[in-house]
């Protein structure tokens, strides 16, 4: 039996170690996809997120003669005031083609307005549905807003009256994030990537010892050998377990990699992932590498041909995703009982330790434990399909 | 030695075997002749434990290939129709493969891929991955890869199918050598002349029942044909009238 297992094994990795989709998929692909993807994201999110506070933000205005303490107060606030179109009908043109993101304009009257204490009007165009130009022009309306405030407060200090009759409340927004907690929001998605890439590296193994085999018609002499049918699919769920775990790896190290090459400390982010974090990803994904290879060994054998394989696979390349997805959208906290569906435990334990918190032994136990629990009883039913006849088509 | 008693075998509604029964001895050649869908793939698949019958004994050398199904195994050696070979592995590798499985030792394993090498004549291409290889490559292959732990039962499904002239004769010299060995060879084929000229034994196959079971001559002098192509469609005629 072991034996057996063992000549299944070395000749399946050996055998797939020559073909070159195996290799791509399990140690390009795989590792490779889940960190340019990222990098793409944040480098997005980086760029977004700076051009908020940092850049000076060029404010078209019209009518700049009419407000000129207004204008140096926009300048105060890191606000480049330049000549806006012609008139109204032109910005209006002007921000619904995309030439200008927002124009303001300061009517004539504004003057007589304001020294009258009529509410001076200011118009400030732009197009809502741009999130982009929503950005600026928040910030054009707060640095209006605070004027306004300032204006009113000079009034009032003008008459006697303290200001703060118009602050009867003061909100302080406390934020208590830490750098690793905000790091896991964005680097949550980074669990999927590496069950993707662990699952990846197994796909085309599982395809080619089931349903490629078959088709080749390498299986029907196969099975007439004087061997146990349960050693065979032992000794390949073995094979697809070792991809699998490889392409964990290495995926694993590129996101190391990547995460340095990663201004993310401009975000705020300092995420917790060492080479001691990398190593208890790998132990608390290792149970999931054999839920895995058997999941995906037994989605193929039930498929008539390589292609249509290649199809239900990609379904349970997906699969994993959706109770994380479900979690992260109803923001449940970790809990006991989640810990006993694989995919999310394990991603809940990560979450957990790229924020740098304690990882809870009791939860990390009960996932590895149900996780393999479930690997074994999908292993069982593999082993007994291959035991029928119509395995061979 | 084979053996197979009133085997029968339905795949849903359709009954490919129907109670065939026959019996391939050692140190003779044995041949399945029949016409298309006859079910001489499916009796010799349940003789290689691929299919389990639905009613009905086979025995391999005396191990029944249902309740004893590894020791029969153990005893045949079989090359199924459109055998696949792996088109990662070399030739060598391939065969050797199936050697470990079979329980091999290593030395044995080198010793036995060597002489199988030869005596199928594939050193030529034995270190070359199969990817590519011709239909006459990849079935001496897979021949070599049935014959490599040295069964006394050879079970060959349509054997020369796809094969040119020279792999034919190849394989038949082949097949007498194993016979002069002693051993049981029993093969598949809807090919007359390869039949009349190989086997000792002729079982004609059709509709899921052995129509007859004879020499050659006997299944002319049954069937009152002097040709054996005659004989063949006379024979199949009395099934299909029974």
């Amino acid at each position: 039996m072991m034996r057996t297992l063992l000549t299944v094994f070395t000749k399946e990795v050996i055998d797939n170690f020559r073909d070159r989709r195996t290799l791509f998929s399990a140690l390009i692909m795989g590792p490779l996809f889940g960190p340019l993807l990222f990098a793409f994201v944040i480098n997005l999110s980086i760029e977004q997120s700076l051009t908020g506070t940092d850049n000076t933000l060029e404010l078209p205005v019209i009518g700049q003669q009419n407000a000129p303490t207004l204008m140096r107060y926009l300048e105060s606030q890191n606000i480049d005031v330049v000549a806006g179109p012609a008139d109204r009908d032109a910005a209006v043109k002007a921000v619904e083609s995309g030439l200008h993101d927002i124009v303001v304009i300061v009517p004539d009257e504004f003057g007589d307005q304001l020294a009258g204490s009529i509410p001076a009007r200011v118009e400030l165009i732009s197009d809502q549905a741009n999130a982009q130009a929503e950005r600026d022009a928040r910030r054009a309306r707060n640095a209006l807003q605070d004027y306004s405030q300032e204006l009113a407060a000079i009034r009032l200090v003008a008459r006697g009256v303290s200001p703060f009759v118009l602050r009867p409340i003061n909100v302080d927004d406390v934020d208590v994030s830490t750098p690793s907690g905000r790091s896991a929001m964005l680097l949550g998605m980074m669990s999927y990537f590496f069950i993707f890439a662990l699952l990846m590296g197994g796909m085309y193994l599982a395809i080619d010892t089931t349903a490629g085999e078959r088709e080749r018609g390498s299986l029907e002499p196969l099975v007439s050998l004087p061997v146990t049918r349960d050693s065979l699919m032992l000794g390949k769920i073995a094979a697809t377990c070792v991809f699998m775990a490889l392409s964990l790896l290495l995926s694993l190290g590129s996101f190391y990699v990547a995460l340095s090459f990663m201004p993310l400390q401009k975000l705020g982010m300092t995420p917790n992932f060492g080479p001691e974090v990398i190593f208890a990803a790998f132990l608390i994904l290792l149970p999931f590498i054999l839920l895995g290879a058997a999941i995906m060994t037994l989605v193929a054998s039930f498929t008539k041909s390589y292609k249509e394989a290649q199809t239900w696979l990609s379904v349970v390349l997906i699969a994993p995703t959706l109770p994380i997805l479900i979690v992260s959208i109803l923001t449940l906290r970790p809990r006991l009982e989640f810990m006993f569906i694989p995919s999310l435990s394990q991603h809940l334990l990560l979450v957990d330790m790229i924020k740098n918190e304690p990882v809870n032994l009791l939860h990390a136990g009960i996932s590895a434990g149900s996780t393999l629990v479930f690997g074994a009883i999908l292993t069982a039913i593999c082993a007994r399909l291959y035991r029928r006849e119509g395995l061979l088509g | 030695m084979i053996t197979v008693d009133a085997v029968c075998k339905s795949f849903g509604a359709i009954r490919a075997v129907r109670g065939v029964s026959f019996s391939a001895p050692d140190g003779k050649i044995t041949g399945l002749l029949g016409p298309n869908g006859a079910g001489k793939s499916t009796t010799l698949r349940i003789l290689y434990t691929a299919l389990r019958p639905d009613d009905g004994t086979a025995t391999i050398d005396g191990a029944d290939v249902v309740t004893d199904s590894l020791t029969a195994r153990q005893k045949i050696g079989a090359l199924p129709h459109s055998a696949g070979l792996y088109p990662h592995l070399t030739a060598r590798e391939n065969i050797a493969y199936f050697a470990r499985l079979c329980g091999l030792d290593r030395v044995s394993i080198e010793q036995r891929v060597e002489t199988i090498v030869e005596l199928l004549e594939i050193d030529d291409f034995a270190d070359r991955r199969t990817k590519g290889f011709s239909q006459g490559q990849r079935t001496k292959v897979a021949l070599a890869r049935a014959l490599v732990h040295d069964p006394q039962n050879i079970i060959l499904d349509e054997p020369t199918n796809g094969l040119d002239v020279m792999a034919t004769r190849s394989l038949r010299e082949l097949i007498l050598k194993l016979k002069a060995a002693g051993r049981c060879v029993l093969f598949s084929s809807h090919v007359m002349q390869e039949v009349s000229a190989l086997c000792d034994d002729i079982v004609i196959i059709a509709n899921g029942r052995v129509a007859i079971n004879d020499s050659a001559d006997g299944i002319r002098t049954r069937t009152g044909c002097d040709n054996l192509e005659d004989a063949f469609v006379r024979a199949i005629s009395m099934v299909g009238a029974a």
